[in-house]
């Protein structure tokens, strides 16, 4: 029991911090997932970190009778998961989900989950047979971090049975990863972790670029948007036969879906051709809906002479020489210029050269504004098939804030300073609990908790989301039964 | 022999071999001499050498490019039209069936071999198939069960300013209406979809018949891939046969793999952490160099940079602890030594082989560099010859001390795609050594730090020696050029002209190993990187 083991990542993991995208250290082992019963009493004496969780639930061993005090200084980080988790994850839905009409027995049993416990103890390989044993696990072992891989070809768990290569990641969702990290280089505002409502627009555009694209493109139908938390947003698409693609397959949609590229290396990071292809079309009509308020406005691109460089940089080295120094002299006489009449000024420009015979500079207007604005793609967490990403309703461990479902249709209203962290849940449930001592729902029964906070708001797009996908479950199932012998999905 | 009257041409089929082209669905079940055995694959082989060698020194699919691949066919796999009789044309696509099979046998053992003989028969059939009437690809399409039905008018009329805004500035209207559009899920079309030339609707591509190809082209791909696969698996049972064994291995080996990507985990010598900045400035590849700059200047570097980086000072004999030193003392400038232990550590330990699944991981190849793994945003991996832009790459080879007159010629080579070529000439210029003297085409930035330590490591009169050494090579080689006509050092891959020729046995000392090895990697690395194609894989 007591003997270490190393853990290691076989596959790439999501992070918000690139510096902990890395194998773990030696770790001491707390025992695997499937001796669940016996596991925590002995797992804790050899894990400080554990001991601070059992405290709590040695005192009050019924998890779901916790009471909270928020504004007890006792309650740490590992206090207020385990309320969470045994509160507010909504493990029903999440495993109607995951299951996806279990029309696929092992389905979700083969599905890997891994865990990051405290005291950065990575999990790997962990899995589950029924919603009921993954409630279990999960309130036990109070993770800081859950994070979904693939769909194996065995239990997970069991994987140490079977042969390395043996084992293989059979399925999962296609997955998008768009973080405000990689919008660093052009970004005014904040750098690196920071966000503010300055740049948070940027996600709104990757949304709705990508979730046009996804959608009439492709012609994807399970699209789950989720809020990672602090600074990014992650897309699950969740069809039936977008889940078995391989990894050819997904970076196929990636180099489809990918505009900006290159790195500081490359100053103009976007090469378009003239007639724009309809989909890049489709996504400047999007992009242009923002460039003037976002971009030009927030943004303010084109105020101060370090951010004007990385613009002018943009325009192809034949010309730029000239037109730099021409835009650059009429911006330093008139100082006061807004980005807005600069940005015209630059169309002007372009503009008048393409008349005197500089076809080069044809795309160079569009160029700019998909190297400013089109969503950056992290590729490498859509390649793999066995690549693991946070899952939703995970709570960001450096913010508090859940992981919660968006909902497309009101993307613009988004707020993630508005997304509410578990301090302000578990307290919100108090207040509840407090201004309506017997609240029951319609039919009489108890009212769950999580319709006593804020987070019931962001339970909406979860379902306009899972609703849609188990009627195509349901209709795929009908489908199936009076096959003809015909070819129903190509 | 049959005829069969079609659209008003009459087509000649042959029981046995009916089209020229072939996907080559069956394996040949009839007997081969030994010595048919011999010369098929052989002259298969050449051909795909030729193709090989078109793709480093060419401009993909430009006139030369497809001038030495069609004059290599031509030579050693003609493959006659019909009319040629059914004698030739049976005795000929024989050929071109078996030869194809053996070298499945030959090519199927290692990832690096199948991926290799994949890229080039698709190449082949991309050849054969343009090259085929429009009567015979109908006959090809119906044999192998690929017909397609092209959309009604009505429909394509509809869609014509979105197919128009797909196929790219040079294809008129005109050309839409008069050609023949295909409707098909985009799963068969990946190649077309990546590179957004096809319009894409509701998961359904529309594809214009001169697309047909790509599409062919796939289908090709995955067969051929998992046939492959297969045949390695069946491979053991023949292993028995004691005629075939040695002939498979011999022409195995006429795949020269270079040394540099064979000599996993082998050490060159023995350098401390103190040693690192003064060889980087020396020594490095400009692709290390600058990333030895970027972490001296960020005391970071993000994941790409530490694997790309990390390996090879590995290979260059930085051991494991001195690494430890190395990364800690840089790291540790901006976070704190746990944060360090707990992060970065592992990874370190990792690439050698001590954590984990404790694979001794070998550094990364030209081929590897230029292709995988493009760099983004933060990152400083990759090849500064492949992945900077023009500006950042005349200012970093200024910042490296190469004459402007250098730089222009370095810069001309990128342009060509010729990334090693152009990372060869700037050994030569920092190196002090005339054009064509370099001992190598790089292919490794191992290869770059071991031929640079000979060149600069050592005492003096060592130093003289090798120099002069690399000297009489360089111009025996331009004699030996020079008396064939063929374009000397003055030309880029004049290596390569060498290492292709049949006879190169007869330049007698001149050891041609690395200009010939170094090929097949170039040749990837150029393949690969026109990203725009349908041949590409991973």
């Amino acid at each position: 029991m007591d003997q270490t083991t190393v853990v290691r990542r076989a596959a790439p993991i999501d992070e918000d911090d690139d510096a902990s995208n890395e194998p773990m250290a030696v770790i001491p082992s707390v025992a695997t997932a499937s001796a669940s019963s016996s596991a925590p009493a002995a797992g804790s004496s050899s894990s400080g970190s554990a001991a601070g969780g059992k405290s709590l639930f040695s005192r009050k061993p019924n998890s779901a009778a916790v009471s909270i005090h928020s504004s007890d200084p006792g309650l740490e980080f590992d206090q207020l998961m385990r309320i969470y988790y045994s509160r507010l994850f909504p493990f029903k839905k999440y495993y109607r989900w995951l299951s996806y009409g279990n029309v696929q027995k092992h389905y979700f049993c083969n599905r890997e989950f891994s865990f990051t416990l405290e005291g950065d103890i990575y999990v790997r390989y962990q899995s589950f047979s029924t919603e009921e044993q993954l409630r279990k696990e999960i309130i036990q072992r109070n993770p800081i971090k859950i994070d979904i891989g693939a769909v194996y070809n065995v239990e997970p768990k069991d994987h140490k049975q079977v042969r390395g290569p043996e084992f293989k990641a059979e399925e999962k969702e296609v997955v998008f990863d768009i973080d405000m990290t990689d919008y660093d280089d052009i970004r005014t505002c904040c750098k690196g972790a920071d966000i503010c409502f300055r740049c948070w627009p940027f996600m709104t555009i990757a949304v709705r670029i990508l979730d046009r694209a996804l959608r009439d493109d492709f012609g994807f139908k399970s699209l789950l948007w989720i809020y990672s938390g602090r600074r990014g947003v992650h897309c699950w698409v969740c069809d039936n036969s977008v889940r078995t693609y391989d990894s050819n397959i997904r970076t196929v949609l990636t180099d489809y879906l990918s505009v900006v590229k290159g790195s500081e290396k490359n100053a103009k990071k976007v090469a378009l051709t003239n007639p724009l292809h309809p989909s890049l079309q489709k996504s400047l009509d999007i992009i242009e809906e923002y460039w003037e308020p976002v971009i030009l406005g927030d943004q303010d691109i084109l105020r101060s002479p370090a951010h004007i460089d990385r613009v002018l940089a943009t325009i192809p080295d034949e010309d730029n020489a000239r037109m730099r120094q021409a835009l650059r002299n009429e911006w330093n006489t008139h100082p006061n210029g807004t980005s807005q009449e600069r940005w015209k000024q630059l169309v002007q420009e372009v503009y008048l050269s393409v008349k005197a015979g500089k076809s080069y500079l044809k795309s160079t207007v569009p160029e700019i504004m998909f190297q400013f604005a089109y969503p950056r793609l992290d590729v490498e967490v859509t390649k793999g098939v066995n690549h693991l990403l946070k899952s939703p309703f995970c709570v960001h461990p450096k913010t508090g804030r859940v992981c919660v479902p968006m909902d497309v249709d009101s993307i613009d209203d988004f707020d993630p300073f508005a997304v509410p962290t578990i301090q302000e849940l578990c307290s919100q449930i108090n207040q509840f609990d407090a201004a309506n001592p017997h609240a029951t729902t319609d039919s009489g029964k108890k009212l769950q908790d999580y319709k006593k906070t804020k987070l019931k708001d962001f339970m909406s797009p979860f379902l306009k989301f899972l609703e849609p996908l188990e009627s195509n479950i349901r209709d795929a199932k009908l489908m199936d039964m009076d096959k003809d012998g015909m070819a129903m999905d190509w | 022999m049959q005829h069969i009257r079609k659209g008003g041409n009459k087509v000649t089929v042959f029981r046995e071999y009916p089209h020229k082209l072939s996907i080559y669905p069956l394996p040949p079940i009839q007997e081969v001499s030994l010595e048919e055995f011999e010369t098929f694959a052989a002259d298969r082989l050449k051909v795909l050498k030729a193709i090989e060698l078109a793709r480093i020194k060419f401009p993909k699919r430009g006139v030369e490019y497809n001038g030495l691949v069609n004059d290599a066919i031509r030579k050693y796999m003609p493959l006659s039209e019909n009319d040629q009789g059914e004698d030739i044309c049976v005795a000929e696509r024989r050929k071109d069936h078996i030869s194809h099979y053996i070298l499945r046998l030959v090519y199927c053992r290692s990832e690096d071999l199948r991926r290799w003989f994949l890229m080039h028969e698709l190449e082949l059939f991309r050849f054969k198939f343009v090259a085929e009437t429009q009567a015979q690809i109908v006959t090809f399409l119906k044999a192998n069960d690929l017909s397609y039905v092209p959309i009604p008018n009505e429909e394509k009329a509809q869609l014509l300013p979105l197919l128009q805004a797909s196929a790219g500035p040079t294809v008129s209207p005109q050309d839409i209406l008069s050609e023949d559009y295909f409707k098909l899920p985009f799963l068969a079309a990946l190649e077309l979809v990546r590179s957004r030339r096809v319009y894409l609707q509701g998961g359904a591509v529309y594809v214009p018949r001169r697309e047909l190809v790509s599409i062919l082209s796939g289908v090709y791909r995955s067969r051929l891939s998992s046939a492959l696969a297969q045949t390695s698996r069946a491979l053991p049972n023949l292993e028995e046969d004691e005629r075939l064994v040695p002939l498979l291995n011999a022409l195995a080996k006429q795949y020269l793999g270079s040394d540099y990507l064979s000599q996993r985990g082998q050490v060159t010598g023995n350098i401390t952490s103190e040693q690192v900045d003064g060889l980087s400035t020396t020594s490095f590849s400009p692709c290390m160099r600058n990333l030895h700059q970027a972490l001296r200047g960020n005391h970071h570097l993000r994941h790409g940079g530490r694997m790309q980086y990390g390996l090879f000072l590995k290979s260059i004999g930085l051991h494991l602890d001195e690494a430890m030193r190395f990364w800690r003392t840089e790291f540790t400038r901006i976070m704190g030594a746990d944060k360090f232990d707990k992060s970065y550590a592992y990874n370190i330990r990792h690439n050698y082989g001590k954590e984990g699944k404790r694979t001794d991981y070998s550094s990364y190849s030209c081929a590897k560099i230029i292709t995988s793994n493009n760099p983004g945003v933060g990152d400083h991996h990759g090849c500064p010859f492949r992945h900077f832009d023009a500006e950042h790459l005349r200012q970093k080879m200024y910042e490296y001390g190469v004459a402007s007159g250098g730089i222009k010629e370095i810069i001309g080579l990128v342009q060509g795609n010729q990334f090693q070529v152009a990372c060869t000439r700037y050994f030569e210029l920092t190196h002090k050594l005339p054009q064509g003297a370099s001992p190598m085409i790089v292919s490794h930035p191992r290869q770059f730090y071991d031929e640079s330590r000979k060149l600069l490591g050592g005492n003096d009169e060592q130093q003289q020696q090798h120099r002069s050494q690399l000297l009489t090579m360089r111009e025996k080689r331009e004699q030996f050029l020079a008396a064939r006509g063929l374009p000397t050092s003055g030309s880029p891959g004049a290596h390569m002209s060498i290492s292709y020729d049949d006879n190169f046995d007869e330049i007698g000392d001149i050891s041609m190993d690395a200009a010939t090895t170094e090929v097949l990697a170039a040749a990837e690395a150029a393949a690969d990187f026109d990203d725009a194609d349908d041949m590409d894989f991973d």
